[in-house]
């Protein structure tokens, strides 16, 4: 935006805005979607805002499948996974920078090459194990494989190598264990980092569509993804009234954070990557 | 931990893809016929989709990116909340996107169709034809995840010293010569990242196929990690979907060994 000539400098402005525009609308629109009733969802042309808005819509989205249980799943979900990785992550990250043993770098190695290897490829293999040992449809087979993050590793250990070493020789001197010295001294200097990694991996779990599709088939697991999915299968005809108000059970908590934090949360994405 | 996670999975495909399997019965010793299996029209296509969608959503995503970053490369108000409102379908869920721009290219009530009535432009069947279905699922995607690579130019960007454009202003370089001598050489490592991040990314894409085509109309939106799901799952064809895991994870190793290559290989340096 910072053209010299007044005229371009309004046209590009202009398009700009029109980007935004198109890419806000479209939320605007399922929020528009989710408060009409079936003949406004079905009439042509459409109507840009209800009248009179029917808030009711969210109450039977919400009616039309065990939804408390699915929000409660992906909230579990979500919160065990990162509170795993964190823990995890903070030892091995450890391990990994302030401690001395035979094999660490190669340890090391295997962690890095941990980061190349998708969901995509874990999830037949993963899938067959858990279907021997009988743990399909169990919250274990949502968090288990995600217990441990390479790329959290990875990023706690680059902070924690940050950290001089007197200070955990000090921590020492003065008694401290090693959960104390790792949980109370290191972790909380790192907490940028933390911060960071946990945004970037509560919005991934919440959103995550792909691994719960795999692991589970009854309801007494499925997520938040998979009920609303499910909501453009079951019933008949043009519910996108229906449909909508569900999505926004999924995308509501994710952008009222991401309002929040946008700050954050931008630079978590491009700090996770980056690295 | 991490071995049993991580690697397990990659030495059991291995394995399992030299078996025929349907998870019911017992495996049976294949050889390699799970991967002769492979070598046909149908695998083929699946591959062509793949690369057709990647090499669309790379191209255009990074392109957009790298526009909308230099653009909104200041400090102003308005300029960050166009990069907010631009990077924010970036956190929301895939199946609420999916959702919605089924809605949206609804045929007959779908806002897009009413849009393009209005310019008297004719209607598009986007999801139900076979010609456009791909290129409707690469649009999709990339008005999604277009925030990423802005966001990520944008870093690279304001990694630039300024004092490189004040000079270049100082020798009469105009717009364009300044970002041909200086920002796009500049950015050559970001542009070698996002290639190779995004094209990754997009090789996994499986969420908006399963919602929003399944594959169809007819096969023309089978994508690589849907087929391998489909296989697995639809079909219990598990020896057949493993040894699609492992060519899969063979041309992601390939893809960071060749990021790490050309990294080490074409980089402008500044000092």
């Amino acid at each position: 935006m910072r053209s010299s000539h007044p005229l371009l400098r309004a046209l590009t402005v202009g398009v700009l805005a029109l980007v935004a525009l198109v890419e806000v609308f479209p939320y605007l629109w399922m929020v528009s979607t989710s408060l009409k009733d079936l003949a406004e969802v079905t009439r042509f042309p459409p109507t840009l805002w209800p009248s009179p808005a029917r808030w009711d819509n969210y109450a039977k989205a919400w009616a039309s499948g065990p939804f408390l249980r699915y929000a409660l799943n992906n909230a579990v979900q979500t919160v065990a996974i990162l509170v795993l990785q964190l823990f995890f992550g903070c030892l091995a990250g450890f391990a990994f920078s302030k401690l001395r043993f035979p094999g660490r770098d190669a340890c090391f190695l295997v962690v890095i090459a941990c980061l190349i290897v998708p969901p995509q490829v874990r999830f037949v293999p993963l899938y067959m194990l858990f279907s021997k040992v009988g743990l399909l449809n169990t919250y274990a087979s949502l968090v288990l494989p995600y217990a441990v993050s390479a790329l959290g590793t990875f990023l706690i250990r680059e902070a924690f190598m940050q950290i001089s070493d007197d200070i955990v020789d000090a921590a020492r001197v003065d008694g401290a264990g090693t959960f104390t010295l790792i949980f109370r001294i290191l972790a909380p200097i790192a907490r940028p980092t933390l911060v960071a990694f946990s945004l970037f991996s509560v919005v991934y779990h919440w959103n995550d569509f792909f691994w719960p599709l795999v692991m589970t088939t009854t309801d007494a697991v499925r997520t938040l993804p998979i009920g609303v999915a499910m909501l453009r299968e079951e019933g008949t005809g043009a519910r996108w009234h229906i449909i909508m108000a569900g999505s926004m059970f999924v995308v509501a908590p994710v952008l009222v954070v991401f309002v929040a934090a946008q700050r954050h949360i931008i630079r978590a994405f491009t700090f996770t990557t980056l690295k | 931990m991490f071995a049993l996670v991580y690697l397990y999975p990659v030495v059991y495909s291995a394995w399992v893809s030299f078996y025929e399997w349907d998870l019911a019965g017992p495996a049976r010793w294949v050889g390699t016929a799970n991967y002769r299996a492979l070598a046909t029209a149908e695998f083929l296509e699946v591959v062509t989709n793949t690369a057709k969608y990647s090499g669309g959503v790379v191209v255009l995503s990074q392109a957009l990116g790298l526009l909308l970053a230099i653009f909104l490369n200041d400090r102003t108000r308005l300029g960050a909340l166009f990069r907010a409102s631009i990077f924010s379908s970036y956190v929301v869920s895939w199946v609420a996107v999916s959702l919605l721009w089924i809605w949206l290219l609804d045929p007959q009530y779908g806002l897009v169709a009413w849009l393009l009535g209005l310019v008297r432009l004719p209607a598009v069947n986007w999801l139900g034809d076979h010609r456009i279905a791909l290129w409707s699922l690469v649009l999709v995607t990339v008005w999604k995840t277009v925030g990423y690579p802005m966001v990520i130019y944008l870093a690279g960007l304001q990694a630039i010293p300024g004092d490189l454009y004040e000079a270049a202003a100082l020798d009469g370089a105009g717009g364009w010569h300044r970002f041909r001598h200086i920002t796009w050489p500049l950015l050559t490592p970001t542009t070698l990242f996002l290639l190779v991040t995004l094209t990754i990314a997009s090789f996994q894409g499986f969420d908006i196929v399963k919602i929003m085509t399944q594959g169809g109309p007819v096969t023309s939106t089978m994508i690589y990690v849907y087929w391998i799901y489909e296989q697995a799952f639809q079909y219990f064809k598990l020896g057949k979907a493993s040894a699609g895991v492992v060519v899969f994870f063979v041309l992601i190793v390939l893809l960071t060994l060749a990021q790490w290559l050309l990294f080490r290989r074409r980089v402008h340096y500044t000092t």
